[in-house]
């Protein structure tokens, strides 16, 4: 493809000679088709301006109906209107200039100024509207002009196009557009640099219409019903109007009538032009249509999402695509996309026929339209046939080196695949294709995180690439396996979830004796050189076991090196104590060594995504593809030994005893309650201290607010006792799976304190949340503290608290979503050209220099070890263990 | 009024404006030749930016500022001095 370089866009407007000299015919009848059917000459469908009908030839430049564009015709306006999209800045070159000598009322001294500092902003490709909002500012002040010392009057501009002149009696006097016409005329090319426009351009009096250029017919085309009668554009129904009023205009004018009525005309002609150009100008009625729906004029084609520019230019629907449902499947690889046989047969690639894939396609378009097979098949002449039921074994054996062939896509092929919103580069990954029978997109739930999916009902578009280029590009920088490592914050935003992480936590937890068969169940999906030699033996069978941590071992890359604390972990060093290392009592030390796991368990901190120490040692030692095949592994094994171990979590693993139910009661609920009712004993005591910088009554708020937050903790804490290590749900929140221990507290224990803007909730009625409490109660109970857990059940006034909070979280997403919506949105705008140079430097498209050094070090986060180019600590570490 | 004992003489001092200097005329030409470029293609700053006034630096100038950087420790940036 050949580049072309844009040197310049000039803007102007379109002079009144300019307009008839584009213009291929003068419209002067309302009326678009007559009698016999065919359009009427001078109306306004008329075949000058271009035709919509097949068989009709353009009169103008005798194209057909596809060949012609459209050409503009013109209506001469019997009496000049305000253009609205001008109107108020008309308004503001008549305050800045002479109503006499129309020059702009500034000082020779300023004149000068004013130019050259607009002429040196232009030179420097800068925005000059600053200047000029100063020339309009300084010039408006002056109530008389140094030209021609005619005093100047006050104008009142009466939105949208009405402009008063009050003169020093006060009397009023309308300028009509004629008026504006001429003296805005009167105004000297020099000054219009002035105002920042270019008198070759754009004169000022161009902006009062005395010449209005109608759309080519190509531009409003009128629908047929299938009642056969003939609906027209909007557009054309408000040219008419203008053509209408426009006439009478002209006949009550040359009849004599009184001025009363030939104004009212030229009011209701600048109204139809106003709302011809914008129909949601405020304060002026829409115009309707006879349902009374409102007219879609020009502004509505251009403006908003749908709009030309958000909606045709910027953006637009695409070939090649296809969007459905999404659903899991965890016996795909992570780069793969199930993609429906459907779908696969409306999507084609387009191979050009050698003469070594010639009776590959052959066999193809034998098929026909049937999978896998060939849509249309392009001839070497260029002729594109389509393939049918019919035709397809005479065009397989015609086919021949040279010509081109639309075939399915199928198994291995390269495709986009997209889920909105596209936040980050991440939201567009390349994935390999594979046929699939079903109607959704099947993804590996392991690339959920970064599309931010779930299967809820979400549905995703896939692109199929249509060059080589594009295809190989694909593959280098967005393949799937490419992209675990993410480039906001270089960890894997690829690794295990949910159950993936509970089966390898459980497996690698303690000494879990296996035995054969069973290592074998679970190692059946998994390519492995062999089983490993069995850790012993088991005392009264003596037939072999295998530990979970050797099984485990058996999916990492040989050579590997690791150690690291676990979730698990609970910081010992933060405390002064010594990191006990290898002979942590919790195992939450993870020690690998040549790829042998030798203590710790595995959780999410080693494999989960935005964690996933393991994977991201392995995809910057080993590589996507090492990676890739260990995350699938890691998948595999987890799911075997959970389906082996088996796991569930219901209702009742919510219990807590009777006796934990009374310890959280009495020693974490009514303990924080004394203390609250202590508290606010002393309040009314007047011997609270307060502390510093708060008021007493915020020092209240605030112990109370700490009070009761502790009783939340406590209470969890009381249940996780009772839950134990082996429950269900605390397995998940320690392993890091799903859910959190506040989680499990608010349904096992004690739902907590509900909050509106991080304090307790006091709103409601005058000095009371609700009328089952006396005004001035700030007592828990009165204040939106939830006893109860979600087990248990929340009492009315508690279930009404809670609503309230989870209001404010509804709210907040609410708002959220869309304000980091517009605010990503403008941040693409201005960074979206932006682009690191070989030599490291951020420049914009005109070589400006934005960064001297991409990140002010150079380094790519999913490159780089910790904002380092190499982590010395652990080449080093490498070394000595070799 | 309320005087604050803590004020600066001079806003140079301040922990939040990194280090503006200057740059030596030999060391702009290096600098323009090590990236290819002109002096419009350098980032700008305003003459009315109270650090340059500060520094009295003048439209044409370009200012070496040394930031201390979360990534990079210590960058170097050049900025040229508008109107």
């Amino acid at each position: 493809m050949r580049t072309k370089k844009i040197k310049r866009i000039r803007f102007g407007l379109l002079s009144p000679k300019e307009i008839r000299e584009m213009s291929a015919s003068r419209i002067i009848t309302p009326d678009t088709y007559g009698e016999d059917g065919f359009p009427i000459e001078r109306g306004l469908v008329n075949q000058h301006i271009g035709v919509i009908d097949p068989g009709l030839r353009c009169k103008t430049c005798g194209g057909r109906m596809d060949e012609c564009p459209g050409h503009f015709g013109r209506i001469d306006l019997e009496a000049a209107v305000i253009h609205i999209g001008y109107a108020k800045l008309i308004y503001k070159i008549l305050m800045a200039t002479c109503r006499k000598c129309g020059k702009v009322i500034l000082g020779e001294e300023d004149r000068k100024k004013f130019l050259e500092d607009i002429a040196e902003y232009r030179d420097r490709q800068e925005d000059i509207s600053d200047i000029v909002k100063l020339v309009f500012k300084e010039a408006a002040k002056k109530d008389v002009c140094m030209y021609c010392n005619e005093l100047q009057q006050r104008i009142k501009y009466d939105k949208p196009t009405t402009y008063i002149e009050i003169d020093e009696e006060k009397r009023e006097r309308r300028l009509m557009p004629t008026d504006v016409r001429e003296r805005l005329e009167r105004i000297p090319d020099e000054d219009i640099a002035l105002f920042g426009m270019d008198a070759k351009n754009a004169r000022p009096e161009w902006m009062v219409i005395t010449v209005l250029p109608v759309p080519p017919v190509t531009a409003r085309p009128s629908i047929t019903l299938e009642t056969g009668q003939r609906s027209e554009d909007d557009l054309t129904h408000k040219l008419v109007d203008i053509i209408r009023i426009n006439q009478r205009f002209m006949e009550n004018r040359d009849a004599g009538a009184p001025q009363l009525i030939i104004e009212d005309l030229w009011e209701l002609l600048q109204y139809h032009v106003n709302t011809y150009f914008d129909n949601d100008i405020r304060g002026v009625p829409a115009a309707r249509h006879r349902s009374g729906r409102p007219l879609k004029t020009i502004s509505h084609r251009l403006k908003g999402k749908e709009g030309r520019f958000r909606g045709s230019l910027s953006g637009k629907r695409v070939n090649f695509s296809a969007r459905t449902v999404i659903s899991p499947d965890p016996d795909i690889d992570i780069d793969e996309v199930g993609v429906p046989e459907a779908i696969a047969k409306e999507l084609t690639i387009t191979v050009k026929v050698n003469e070594r894939n010639l009776t590959m396609l052959q066999e193809l378009v034998k098929h026909g339209k049937n999978y896998p097979g060939v849509n249309y098949v392009r001839r070497s002449d260029g002729r594109k046939i389509k393939v049918t039921a019919s035709n397809y074994e005479t065009l397989a054996e015609e086919l021949e080196i040279g010509w081109k062939v639309e075939r399915h896509i199928r198994d291995g092929d390269i495709v986009l695949f997209n889920r909105q919103p596209s936040l980050h580069r991440l939201s567009i990954m390349a994935h390999y294709v594979r046929i699939m029978p079903g109607k959704t997109f099947r993804i590996n739930p392991t690339v959920c995180p970064p599309y931010n999916a779930d299967f809820d009902g979400d549905e995703m578009n896939m692109h199929v690439l249509q060059t080589e280029e594009a295809r190989a590009e694909a593959r280098m920088l967005m393949a799937v396996a490419r992209n675990i490592i993410s480039p906001r914050f270089g960890k894997p935003i690829i690794g295990s979830l949910h159950d993936y992480i509970t089966g390898i936590f459980l497996l690698t937890r303690g000494e879990k004796k296996i035995e054969k068969e069973i290592t074998l169940d679970i190692l059946y999906k998994i390519d492995v050189d062999g089983l490993a030699a069995p850790a012993g033996t088991f005392d009264h069978t003596s037939t072999p076991y295998w530990t979970g941590k050797q099984i485990f071992s058996m999916i990492l890359p040989a050579g590997l090196n690791l150690e690291f604390p676990g979730k698990t972990c609970a910081r010992c060093i933060t405390v002064g104590a010594k990191c006990e290392k290898e002979n942590c009592p919790r195992d939450a030390y993870v020690m690998i060594k040549d790829g042998e796991l030798l203590c710790g368990i595995i959780d999410e901190v080693a494999l989960g995504s935005f964690k996933g120490v393991i994977i991201e040692r392995i995809f910057r030692r080993y590589g996507e593809e090492v990676t890739k095949v260990f995350i699938k592994n890691a998948a595999r094994l987890a799911i075997n030994y959970i389906k082996q171990a088996g796991f569930s979590f219901g209702i009742s693993d919510e219990d807590i005893p009777i006796e934990g139910k009374e310890e959280i009661r009495i020693e974490a609920i009514r303990e924080a309650e004394k203390k609250v009712e202590a508290l606010i004993r002393a309040y009314e005591g007047g011997e609270l201290e307060p502390l510093p910088g708060r008021t007493v009554d915020e020092t209240l708020e605030l112990l109370i607010m700490q009070e009761l937050g502790r009783a939340r903790d406590d209470s969890g804490d009381i249940a996780e006792k009772y839950l134990g290590i082996e429950n269900s749900g605390v397995l998940m929140a320690k392993s890091g799976a799903r859910g959190s221990l506040l989680n499990l507290t608010q349904m096992a224990a004690c739902v907590g304190q509900q909050s509106v803007r991080g304090e307790r909730i006091k709103r409601g009625y005058q000095g009371r949340t609700l009328p089952h409490f006396k005004p001035g109660d700030r007592s828990a109970d009165a204040r939106g503290f939830i006893r109860a857990s979600f087990k248990d059940g929340l009492s009315p006034s508690e279930y009404f608290f809670h609503a309230v909070g989870g209001r404010e979280a509804l709210v907040d997403t609410a708002v959220r979503t869309s304000q980091s919506g517009y605010f990503q949105r403008r941040l693409i705008n201005a960074l979206q050209d932006l682009e690191v140079k070989d030599d490291g430097t951020v420049r914009d498209t005109r070589g400006i220099i934005v960064q001297f050094k991409y990140g002010d070090d150079g380094i790519d986060p999913s490159k780089g070890e910790f904002g380092k180019v190499v982590d010395i600590d652990e080449v080093i570490n490498e070394a000595i263990n070799r | 009024m309320m005087q604050r004992k803590d004020t600066k003489d001079t806003i140079l001092e301040h922990v939040l404006v990194p280090e503006h200097e200057i740059a030596e005329e030999a060391a702009v030409v290096e600098l323009l030749k090590r990236y290819k470029i002109e002096k419009e293609q350098l980032p700008k700053i305003k003459s009315t930016d109270p650090v340059i006034k500060e520094i009295k630096a003048k439209v044409g100038d370009v200012v070496r500022i040394k930031r201390s950087s979360r990534t990079a420790g210590e960058c170097l940036f050049y900025r040229l001095v508008i109107a």
